[in-house]
């Protein structure tokens, strides 16, 4: 049989919705079959483990022409909310879980989340910003321990 | 096709060890396929799993993922991954004799 991954380490980087959902789904993934997976969480991407924002996290309307939405109508007011509605009820349809609740799986699985400690740093967060799942702030010097011996991820 | 002994019966695998026909699995073969995927003993709440796997593969046709199986089968995620370390709805597929669960969350 061809080699298998045994680890994963996954660097989530931007706050969108688009942004965060695909390193979810890869660490949950991982878990599923089997590998050890840690989720590090760096600038924007904090939201995704920030108490106050998790629940709020946006489908970006503006710059993305995958949207195949002209650049000015994204930007009206309220245009983001809206799209962003429309894609949680279709992945709802599909039972793919909310951010904050997928998080929360996911570190059920046995996956490790960490925030960098230079985002926190940037951005003014602690520990008690974060949610309860978040393990650790950590220093990237830290991430590359946890890391070594499998394949980083970076999204 | 690769053949497997389980129990004194031969049933065809694929390569990862999944078997071909469901209708060949029987219960005694459970703790031997177990014992393959490293955990020695299957608990009553191992069980619970293997037996939902059955039912939801029989009903759907296709098996659960983890986390259907933690929303459904009266086992939490953390549990599962407890009895389950490689992997829940992939490890308990195996040892439940059916296809290995396609999905991707």
């Amino acid at each position: 049989m061809a080699a298998k991954i045994e680890k994963v380490s996954i660097i989530i980087s931007k706050g969108s919705l688009e942004g965060v959902y695909p390193g979810l789904i890869m660490a949950n993934g991982a878990r599923a079959e089997g590998m050890e997976a840690n989720l590090f969480f760096t600038f924007f991407g904090l939201d995704a483990v920030h108490r106050a924002r998790h629940e709020h996290i946006k489908l970006a309307t503006v710059g993305n022409p995958g949207l195949h939405l002209a650049t000015w109508a994204g930007g009206l007011p309220g245009v983001s909310s809206v799209m962003t509605h429309y894609m949680t009820r279709k992945m709802d349809q599909l039972d793919i879980p909310s951010i904050p609740e997928f998080v929360e799986m996911i570190a059920d699985t046995g996956a490790g989340l960490y925030a960098c400690k230079a985002s926190a740093d940037l951005f003014g967060l602690t520990q008690a910003d974060l949610i309860d799942q978040v393990k650790d702030i950590i220093t990237v010097g830290e991430f590359y321990d946890l890391a070594a011996g499998g394949q980083i991820i970076f999204t | 096709m690769p053949t497997i002994t389980y129990a004194g019966t031969a049933v065809t695998v694929n390569e990862e060890g999944f078997f071909d026909d469901p209708g060949q699995w029987r219960a005694e073969m459970a703790p031997l396929i177990a014992r393959q995927e490293g955990i020695d003993e299957l608990s009553e709440r191992h069980w619970q799993v293997i037996k939902f796997m059955r039912h939801a593969y029989e009903e759907k046709g296709t098996g659960p993922t983890v986390r259907v199986l933690g929303k459904t089968s009266g086992v939490s995620v953390k549990e599962l991954y407890q009895l389950f370390p490689k992997g829940p709805a992939k490890v308990a597929a195996k040892i439940a004799g059916i296809p290995k669960p396609r999905g991707c969350i």
